[in-house]
């Protein structure tokens, strides 16, 4: 079960606001991480809390395929990113790296910044335990499931 | 039930005789490439994280270095450093500043028919010549690279049916901008985007490319044009000659089609801050500019560099803009040299740079500043994707750039052209 504070964002959030193009060539995603949502939030980074989560609307994540979107969200503790719909390369690097991203459309509108949300992936549940209001998510095809359980791509290839 | 070319394209791939949308399959990968974006964490990934000693295969992985060539820091240097190292020891295809990374595959690797995976969102550009490709991140990368393997869900195909002929001043870029405005940013999200009708069977693969290229825009895993004669010949005069010829069948299932008429198609403008958010040139209104940028992955081919050497030829641009051209590519540079189209760049006062993905990419070469204004061929207006978080960047072609440049203002191209 993945309970944290939400951080709500817009429609289309990119990943050059996820973390800008001038950051990504940094040796490693420790000082990357400082950078994350900059153009959006330039606190952000400073403030977010390990357990946190973001909640996005359409097209979460659109835009470049840097794995660094995800991995600098990993790296700061976000627990996971629950969104309307997202882009999908976005969605695979997140996948692959054991970020959870769970889709659904109803939770968007009935949450606000600092709520507190109970996500269970493997269920498909989401409670916002602010407004005690509970939400079904889309659940995952059993392989992608696997490699999230895996803690991502890698956990999963070593495994085998 | 018939296929789409892009089933049939990963039907092969998956050793199977029919696929079908939503299916996941583990797919064989025909080539694979990174470049300095990603490739310092994807070496990192393979050499201490899977502990991998061999790539799966020498001949079918390829480095190009482009998005911060020629370096601009320690740092990156450091990176790209590391990625010729590899290279080395692995026997590897190793390219630095020869291109952009896509042009590059496009000119020197990519046949008809192949599954193409490589840690870039714009490696869908291949469906220009009918192979199937689809960007990843660094860890789906660096799998494909030690594997060359990779699992996939098969998308539902949109097809886009074009007809018509463009009227002068109105190129295929326009046509790209026209469908991303319409559909949207995730209009095709997860899947297909095939590309087809009398006009696209007309078109150059430089135009076909530009077409797929920006497939991922509205959220496509790959765009498409069926291969013909012209995408074998573009093929075989570079020395390939093995390619499979996947088209759709004629009882194919398309998700939805569309139909667009060049006939009525004018200069579009992608506006601050998203790719669709787009409006045609004569709805504008005056928008200065601080700079122009003719170059990218989508847009700096040697078609391109003509229509912009057309209007910009014994000219001046405005004394208060910047104009930054950047080939696409090598080959592309020496056609343009070999034409004379540099001469009349830097002639009207343009700045031409090496192939790379330059101002597009927005923190190496051509950055702006606070309230600054762009207008580009690049592939994207995020908000501070050119440089400053508070800038903006219009998307339009490169005879719309060059005219703007001109007049230092976002300035419809069909005056200049004849």
């Amino acid at each position: 079960m993945i309970k944290g504070k939400v951080w709500k964002f817009g429609n289309d959030v990119d990943t050059d606001q996820i973390i800008p193009s001038q950051y990504l060539l940094l040796p490693n995603v420790e000082e990357m991480k400082q950078y994350t949502f900059e153009p959006l939030d330039e606190n952000f980074a400073s403030t977010v809390c390990p357990g946190d989560i973001i909640v996005g609307g359409e097209n979460f994540g659109s835009g470049s395929s840097r794995e660094q979107a995800p991995l600098v969200l990993k790296a700061l503790g976000i627990s996971a990113v629950v969104a309307k719909s997202f882009a999908r390369i976005f969605f695979r690097n997140a996948i692959n790296i054991g970020l959870p991203v769970v889709i659904c459309k109803e939770v968007y509108d009935a949450v606000e910044q600092k709520d507190t949300l109970e996500i269970d992936v493997l269920k498909g549940t989401i409670k916002n335990v602010t407004k005690d209001r509970n939400f079904t998510s889309t659940k995952l095809p059993a392989h992608v499931m696997n490699i999230l359980e895996a803690g991502g791509l890698i956990g999963f290839l070593n495994k085998k | 039930m018939g296929m789409t070319m892009g089933e049939k394209i990963l039907a092969r791939a998956s050793g199977k005789d029919l696929v079908k949308p939503g299916e996941i399959i583990t797919a064989k990968v025909d080539l694979c490439m990174s470049n300095d974006g990603t490739t310092h964490l994807n070496i990192d990934i393979f050499e201490n994280q899977l502990k991998a000693e061999k790539v799966f295969d020498p001949k079918k992985v390829i480095f190009i270095v482009d998005h911060n060539v020629p370096s601009e820091s320690a740092k990156t240097a450091q990176v790209h450093k590391k990625m010729r190292i590899f290279a080395q020891k692995h026997d590897i295809p190793f390219y630095e500043g020869t291109g952009v990374c896509h042009q590059i595959m496009i000119e020197d690797f990519v046949v008809p028919g192949q599954l193409v995976i490589a840690a870039d969102s714009h490696t869908c550009s291949y469906g220009g010549l009918g192979a199937f490709g689809t960007g990843v991140g660094c860890t789906d990368f660096t799998s494909v690279m030690h594997t060359g393997e990779i699992w996939l869900m098969v998308p539902e195909t949109l097809k886009f049916e074009i007809e018509g002929s463009f009227k002068a001043g109105v190129y295929a870029r326009d046509l790209i901008l026209k469908i991303i405005g319409d559909i949207g940013a995730n209009g095709a999200n997860y899947r297909i985007m095939e590309f087809g009708g009398p006009a696209v069977k007309k078109f150059t693969v430089d135009d076909r490319v530009v077409l797929c290229n920006m497939a991922v825009e509205a959220g496509a895993k790959t765009g498409l044009v069926e291969p013909d004669q012209i995408a074998i010949d573009y093929a075989k005069a570079r020395g390939r000659h093995d390619m499979n010829l996947f088209t759709s069948d004629e009882d194919a299932v398309y998700e939805k089609t569309y139909q667009y008429n060049l006939d009525e198609l004018e200069p579009m403008i992608a506006i601050p801050h998203c790719v669709d958010d787009v409006v045609g040139v004569t709805q504008i209104g005056e928008v200065k500019i601080d700079q122009g940028f003719i170059g990218s992955c989508n847009n700096g081919r040697i078609e391109e560099l003509r229509a912009a050497a057309q209007i910009l030829q014994g000219k001046k641009i405005d004394p208060y803009v910047k104009l930054l051209i950047s080939p696409a590519s090598k080959a592309v540079f020496l056609e343009a040299l070999a034409e004379g189209l540099i001469d009349i760049f830097v002639e009207s006062g343009a700045m031409v740079l090496n192939p790379n993905c330059s101002v597009c990419w927005g923190s190496c070469q051509g950055v702006i500043g606070e309230g600054e204004t762009l207008i580009s061929t690049g592939t994207r207006n995020f908000k501070g994707r050119a440089g400053h978080p508070n800038s903006s960047v219009y998307l339009a072609s490169a005879a719309t750039v060059a005219a703007s440049a001109l007049t230092g203002k976002i300035t419809d191209p069909r005056g200049f052209v004849v």
